[in-house]
């Protein structure tokens, strides 16, 4: 009985993750390359509105996905365009795209609230999922869920694996260098940050037609951005770790919905904002982890290396700094 | 920050090109929620300065933003994106709650008005306070920390509403027991805006640009806003101003969500900050980090958000149409600004290559 309820909960960690892995991805490739797209908030809300609604009109879930994730690509084609070739603020046009994608969603989306409309079924993998434990947690989902899975490889690949993705570090870590090599730092950091939004875009589309599936406002997915944007810096801009991130994230959630049952009086809002809290304590965390004092006291005592090491991560060393050197006009 | 290009012809070039982008997309968005756009034009303006009345509702929401926006003229000018106005007007809010309730009964209302306010600023101030040592002490970046403290302060609020400051009887979203009507800050007659609290708002923004103008505070901020590594060169001690900042931007958006207790909701709900603190952020971009045009722009975007209230109704459109043409604006602002800016740097460019070549001749 209580092996069962672990199992389920574990299942549900994994489905409930799906559309952060793609959103964490998606931000990890675009700040990877430099650029910070603060908009995912409101991008997530935007996209998830867009899905539900094509969706809803044409029943097609592949035209919602697509045109999901077109509009993620198109918001963050704004950041890019304004970041990277108007030397404006990446922060400022990322965190106003925020509030204006929100209240777009909002108002565009007003005729579709609480309808009821086409859904991602789940889709067992034959044979898999009828392994022991392994079955029902990860091979007993829907399509999205093994998306993911593929999705975590093919980046981590990509970024550590390839030419393309060692281009895509150095035009994030040193774009001047990158540059004399006679890399075109800029469309390089667009085409990363269209590709980061565009996986952000399904990320809300995962949210409107799986997780949380329906419109409305609220929709259920708001500040899910924002806690995207903390847990790229938490898994140290690392995609694996990123992934991680996003899973312990679901976790804590489900954590937080058994809490409720256990104390009915206090409101639902409250648990509902709890990972914000911890997303500080976090970061305080990883802070303190990468100081001196620490680092000596963890190798007096090895046990804490590698719980120390995983806190490490550094930020690509030019995020969010405007090209402003004329690179590559 | 942007000294060069502006000329009072480069601004109005500007401004007409952003109206105009800003106009035909929200147009567009209009159109493409099937509602006829002059008509939703109509109603904003008439639901936003068509009467008195309407005026005084403007007022009432001008003042909490005015008040938001120059708090950020000092977290903006050290450098720092204090993205936590929001927690800190209902930290404010509930400051003020605390102390109003404590005066409920008293014989001296107008004390505990005074000392509400106080407890207001203290409080917002001190939310603040933590996202700067947050900052400077935790290496927690302050938009992560500012917005994680926007959901505490949130849910601090549910809690209280719902749990030790519940309505007798059954607690809900309505918000707290209302408070005897000498806790609340006088208002004119027919009026709904409080006169004491515009007073106090023209006051600080004067205040704010006589501080940031002409005193050793706005200098040292500016100096540290300028150059974070320089500013030890000046005996400058960089994360105490940085926490001065905090402090005083937090105060003033505390003293917001006193406003909206004691003026205008005399209690304490859900709502209380109305998302004003995010939207003042918007009002000082579009202002471009100017305390001069921050009251004007405070006062349009008041406006657009009043007049958007019955368009619900009237159009069966959301009302967050108020918050599409803000965002809009900003957005059109800084493109057609940077747009013009990389522009006339080709320009120079050009010149110079030009001057060049004849020299070379």
């Amino acid at each position: 009985m209580h092996e069962l309820n672990f199992i389920v909960l574990l299942a549900g960690v994994v489905a409930g993750a799906a559309p952060l892995v793609f959103a964490v991805l998606g931000e990890t490739l675009t700040e990877k390359a430099g650029v910070i797209n603060l908009s995912l908030d409101g991008t997530l809300l935007l996209s998830a509105m867009v899905a539900f609604a094509v969706t809803f009109e044409t029943g097609s879930l592949l035209l919602g996905f697509g045109a999901a994730a077109l509009t993620g690509a198109a918001v963050a084609a704004v950041v890019g365009v304004a970041g990277i070739f108007l030397g404006q603020s990446q922060l400022a046009v990322g965190f106003v795209l925020t509030l204006m994608c929100r209240d777009l969603a909002y108002f565009l989306g007003n005729p579709f609230a609480r309808l009821h409309g086409p859904q991602v079924l789940p889709l067992p993998v034959p044979f898999l999922n009828e392994l022991p434990v392994l079955g029902p947690i990860l091979f007993h989902q829907n399509l999205l869920v093994y998306l993911n899975f593929l999705l975590i490889g093919l980046v981590w690949f990509y970024m550590y694996g390839t030419r393309w993705g060692l281009e895509l570090r150095a035009v994030g870590e040193h774009p001047q260098a990158a540059y004399a090599r006679g890399i075109n730092v800029r469309r390089l950091q667009m085409l990363y940050v269209l590709a980061g939004g565009a996986l952000v875009g399904v990320a809300g589309a995962a949210f409107s037609l799986c997780t949380k599936p329906g419109w409305g406002r609220p929709q259920g997915a708001e500040g899910m951005g924002w806690i995207a944007l903390a847990i790229v810096i938490f898994g140290g801009w690392h995609p694996v770790k990123v992934a991680c991130g996003a899973y312990l994230f679901a976790w804590l959630q489900m954590m937080g919905i058994s809490f409720q049952n256990q104390w009915p009086s206090i409101p639902a809002q409250v648990f509902q904002v709890a990972p914000f809290p911890l997303m500080i304590f976090v970061l305080l965390l990883m802070h303190f982890s990468q100081k001196r004092a620490v680092e000596q006291w963890a190798e007096k005592h090895p046990w804490s290396l590698p719980l120390i090491r995983f806190f490490h991560g550094t930020a690509p060393a030019s995020l969010g700094q405007p090209a402003r050197k004329r690179l590559g006009s | 920050m942007r000294e060069k290009s502006e000329t009072l012809k480069g601004i109005a070039v500007e401004l007409c090109m952003s109206l105009g982008v800003v106009l035909a997309f929200t147009t567009a968005v209009l159109l493409l929620a099937k509602a006829p756009p002059l008509q939703g034009y109509r109603y904003l303006l008439e639901g936003s300065l068509g009467s008195w009345t309407k005026i005084a509702q403007v007022l009432t929401v001008w003042v909490p933003l005015t008040l938001c926006a120059c708090g950020l003229q000092y977290t903006f000018r050290i450098g720092l994106w204090n993205i936590g106005v929001e927690g800190q007007v209902f930290m404010g809010a509930m400051g003020a709650t605390a102390a109003l309730r404590w005066g409920v009964g008293s014989e001296f209302p107008l004390l505990w008005l005074v000392l509400s306010a106080l407890a207001g600023a203290l409080s917002g101030g001190v939310w603040a306070l933590l996202a700067g040592l947050l900052k400077s002490k935790g290496g927690v970046n302050e938009i992560f920390g500012g917005l994680g403290l926007n959901f505490v302060a949130q849910s601090i609020s549910l809690w209280l509403i719902f749990g030790p400051w519940k309505r007798p009887g059954i607690a809900s979203m309505s918000g707290t027991e209302p408070f005897p009507p000498e806790l609340w800050l006088p208002s004119l007659e027919g009026w709904r805006v409080s006169p004491h609290a515009l007073l106090f708002t023209v006051a600080v923004i004067l205040g704010t640009g006589r501080l940031l103008q002409s005193t050793r505070i706005g200098l040292a901020l500016k100096a540290v806003g300028g150059n974070v590594r320089a500013a030890p060169l000046f005996g400058l001690h960089a994360g105490r101003w940085m926490l001065l900042a905090m402090v005083l931007g937090g105060g003033l958006a505390g003293l917001a969500g006193t406003f909206q207790v004691t003026g205008v909701y005399h209690r304490l709900i859900p709502s209380i900050s109305s998302q004003y603190g995010y939207l003042a952020l918007l009002v000082v971009m579009l202002a471009n980090y100017r305390l001069l045009w921050i009251p004007f722009i405070a006062f349009f975007f008041a406006a657009l958000n009043v007049g958007s209230i019955q368009l619900p109704m009237m159009l069966q459109v959301d009302s967050s149409l108020s918050g599409v043409i803000q965002g809009a604006l900003v957005l059109a602002t800084l493109l057609v600004h940077g747009w013009r800016e990389k522009a006339a740097e080709r320009r120079d460019a050009e010149t110079a290559r030009r001057a060049g070549g004849e020299r070379h001749a």
